[in-house]
């Protein structure tokens, strides 16, 4: 018996031995590599996370943040955004006129534009493009920001046919008049959206035309751009490839030869790839690991233009009293909730305007003792005492762990009150359309915005917006919108402030948080500004060895 | 043809058809019927503008010309464009993602082999001794951990602390498909182990082994040439829904490593409700398990001649 037991023992030496052997060989044939972001310095080769595969590249199609990065590398708008502040910059247009009234503006093509194939880009090519997404065959989800456009929303609800009476025109190669209904004041903001961006008409035509869906332009092999990077290389769940465009009007002044964006939906594996050093940067980070990078430079943390909210169905009892969801909102203790759940530092609010619009001042709030109380006198005077009587309320969010976390603490915190809530969540598909069709108590939202303005946020709880999905409607806010939009840029954060009071007065929604990006960020990348879009042009940026400091 | 071969083909075949058209039907109502449009999205879509994308599609002809039209294209093996990717056919998404998980089951299943059939056979030649104590209790901690645990873990150790091998990848830099294909096969080894074990067991006490030992064989050449091949029955029969499940199932395999296989397409695909999409790979899976357990049989039947009567 002993002896069999020692034969095992030198057996299972054996094959210890055997595997220590194998992981050796195998790490050194490992030695030599370079990870991506040690050979990204020699190459100027930048890798970056991209969250979901994107849907296509096609800016009239597509309304996705992952398509966004890729299709601004690809495509210039005819202005474009400041790296750090988003200021409007020229892109394709060198220079543009405002006429005294804002209501028409002018933009001068540049003379040194070129497509990825050596045609010059023209104003007709906007005017084609434009066109084209307002046409209503195609179908396109953001034909909407084009509204303020003279005629626009007829014609693309199909009560005009005649395009000429659209208010955009090219009155010659270099020159692309665009007249407004109203004075828009971030109306070159939108025109730096991937929405307003011009494609190339001979390559949309070869391939099937401007309506065709499904069309093979965007395929690597036809691709024709105007932007400082041309498309290279698409597999699917694999990489996009692009590398820098020679024909770039400003082609001296960018530093890198290539981009590889990564289709990545899991978050821990994004983190390991950028810890191994494939990524240069990360689409974000999971809120149990910001602790781990706290305090390093690879951490990046910034406010974004977006808000996390509930939303309050107001046509269901006891919804439907005001005093129950203002109670609902009053209870919450935000500050504790961004600081011991989500963790990125996210910024408690309880405005739906996201904090971080500058001149736009967001509603101060009592101290948390107060406003429980304050909840409890409202709670009594509905007629629900600490919380008796009153129905167990459903907490509806998509399923998602952070989601979920917020939804288990908030939970928490309207108990104190007697509030009951239950928690359900659905798949995402499945939120939606329980969202879209009202069934629901309490649904978990979040909104970000377009262009940099408080309008972008209020104007979804307008009567005629699709996005409201409460039942709440208000004309008094309909109207101060709508004043606010037609009144001088000093008037108008006053107007659209006096109509976020109402909104929240009314509480059909309970804002918590206003967004933040999060994401690693290597050292090595030069040129990458914060901002409130999380935009970050690549024109500007280049990789090298960050100074005075160990990587 | 020998005559119990055909029969058995024929009557595999017979049994596939409706099966097949069961699971089609069946996938495509189902999906149908699910809450949630694969059109839906965050911001509100003008009905104006969902008409145009569900007319785009077919979708607003009644249901059961839909599932029609579906078998129609079907028949000239048009699987159609994805709802998701509009620039895709499904078919072109299977063919991208086909061979990457083809060569990953292929690597998955021959360590799972390699491995379960040794470890197999070690523990059967010296029943309940600590080599076969250990290595069941091996075997059965591999069947239990799950990939979602052990892919990260290997990641993390041999990944990133130690920096010997590519976290994530496949083909992209050397060494990028060990982890994954390690992580993919240790639990279906661990599986092959056991039936393995179980199968040589049963052998060691049929009499045509005692009389190998009366003769006076060696050991090793009644291991080999004897007992292994009635001993592996179990694991050849297992061999049709491992593969099957190695080919689908390596989503998890595929999201940890960031590898672009079928998995994600089909999970992704759920998610979406890219009904093209959907119907596509469940067909595509179908047809393969179907055939993989065809030829799980055929083997067995070639090894075994008891199996041919049945």
């Amino acid at each position: 018996m002993l002896v069999i037991i020692f034969n095992d023992i030198l057996y299972a030496r054996h094959m210890l031995k055997t595997i220590i052997l194998l992981l050796l060989m195998s790490s050194l044939a490992g030695c030599n590599w370079q990870t991506n972001v040690e050979s990204g310095l020699a190459t100027q080769t930048l890798h970056l996370g991209n969250g979901a595969e994107p849907k296509d590249l096609d800016p009239h199609t597509v309304t996705g943040v992952s398509e966004g990065r890729l299709i601004r590398a690809l495509l210039e708008t005819l202005v474009v955004e400041h790296p750090a502040t988003l200021a409007p910059l020229p892109g394709a247009a060198a220079s543009w006129d405002i006429s005294p009234d804002y209501r028409q503006y002018t933009f001068r093509l540049r003379e040194d534009g070129r497509w990825s194939n050596g045609d010059r880009v023209t104003a007709h090519d906007f005017v084609y493009a434009w066109r084209r997404m307002l046409t209503p065959a195609l179908a396109a989800e953001y034909a909407y920001q084009f509204y303020a456009i003279a005629n626009a929303q007829a014609f693309h609800a199909g009560e005009l046919t005649d395009f000429t009476q659209v208010g955009i025109r090219a009155l010659n190669d270099e020159t692309l008049q665009v007249d407004l209904t109203y004075p828009v004041p971030y109306f070159l903001h939108l025109v730096a959206h991937t929405s307003f961006a011009p494609v190339h008409p001979p390559t949309i035509e070869r391939f099937g035309g401007p309506l065709k869906r499904h069309s093979l332009w965007t395929r690597p092999e036809n691709y024709v751009g105007n932007g400082a990077f041309r498309l290279s290389e698409w597999t699917l769940n694999r990489w996009i490839k692009m590398q820098k465009n020679p024909l770039y009007w400003n082609a001296d002044q960018v530093t890198l030869n290539e981009v590889v964006f990564y289709p990545i939906e899991n978050i821990t594996t994004e983190e390991r790839m950028f810890r191994s050093g494939t990524l240069h940067k990360t689409e974000t980070v999971h809120p149990d690991s910001i602790a781990r990078f706290q305090g390093t430079k690879t951490l990046r943390i910034a406010p974004y233009l977006g808000t996390y909210y509930f939303k309050l169905n107001t046509q269901r009892p006891p919804l439907d009293d005001v005093r129950v969801r203002r109670a609902l909102s009053l209870a919450l203790d935000r500050q504790a909730l961004v600081q011991f759940v989500t963790k990125g530092g996210e910024i408690a609010s309880n405005g739906f305007v996201p904090v971080n619009l500058p001149g736009y001042a967001t509603p101060a709030e009592p101290d948390v003792q107060a406003r429980l109380e304050r909840a409890q006198a409202l709670l009594a005077e509905a007629g629900y005492p600490q919380g008796k009587g009153l129905p167990t309320l459903e907490l509806l969010y998509n399923t998602a762990e952070s989601h979920r976390r917020i939804a288990v603490a908030i939970q928490a915190m309207w108990q104190q009150l007697g509030i009951n809530v239950e928690l359900v969540n659905q798949d995402w598909k499945v939120y939606l359309s329980s969202v879209k069709q009202g069934n629901y108590h309490i649904a978990r939202a979040g909104w970000i915005g377009d262009y940099p303005d408080p309008n972008t946020f209020l104007d979804i709880f307008s009567g005629n917006s699709g996005n409201n999905n409460t039942g709440w409607q208000n004309m008094q806010y309909d109207a101060l919108l709508l004043q606010a939009a037609k009144a001088s840029s000093d008037q108008r954060y006053a107007l659209l402030q006096q109509a976020e009071a109402i909104l929240l007065e009314a509480m059909p929604i309970i804002p918590i948080y206003t967004y933040t990006s999060k994401a690693l960020v290597s050292t090595d990348v030069q040129g990458w500004y914060d901002n409130i879009f999380d935009h970050h042009p690549l024109t500007q940026v280049l990789l090298a060895p960050a100074t005075g400091q160990a990587r | 043809m020998e005559s119990p071969w055909r029969s058995l083909l024929l009557s595999r075949v017979l049994q596939a058809l409706p099966v097949l058209l069961l699971t089609i039907t069946v996938t495509f109502f189902m999906v149908r019927l699910a809450p949630g449009d694969p059109f839906d999205n965050e911001r509100f879509l003008p009905p104006e503008v969902q008409a145009q994308l569900r007319a785009d599609y077919n979708l607003d002809a009644p249901l059961f010309n839909q599932y029609l039209h579906f078998l129609g294209q079907l028949a000239t093996f048009d699987l159609g464009p994805s709802f998701r990717y509009p620039n895709r056919s499904v078919s072109e998404i299977i063919a991208t993602g086909l061979p990457v998980t083809l060569e990953l089951g292929l690597y998955a299943m021959s360590i799972a082999l390699l491995v379960g059939i040794g470890a197999g056979v070690f523990s059967a030649t010296k029943p309940y001794a600590l080599r076969d104590r250990s290595m069941m209790l091996m075997a059965l901690v591999g069947i239990c951990v799950p990939s979602f645990v052990l892919g990260p873990l290997l990641a993390l150790l041999f990944g990133i602390q130690w920096q010997w091998l590519p976290v994530t990848g496949w083909g992209y830099t050397p060494g990028d498909k060990i982890l994954p294909s390690l992580t993919l096969g240790i639990g279906y080894a661990a599986y092959i182990a056991r039936l393995t074990r179980g199968g040589m067991l049963e052998m060691f006490t049929q009499d045509f082994i005692r009389t190998a030992r009366a003769k006076g064989l060696s050991e090793g050449r009644i291991l080999i040439k004897h007992a292994l091949p009635g001993g592996l029955l179990p694991v050849i029969s297992y061999l049709g829904p491992a593969t099957a499940g190695l080919l689908s199932g390596s989503f998890v395999i595929e999201t940890i490593f960031q590898i672009p296989g079928l998995g994600r397409f089909f999970v992704q695909g759920a998610f979406n409700r890219d009904y093209t999409l959907i119907m596509g790979m469940t067909i595509f899976f179908a047809v393969l398990i179907i055939l993989m357990n065809l030829l799980s049989d055929l083997l067995a039947a070639l090894i075994d001649p008891r199996q041919r009567q049945r």
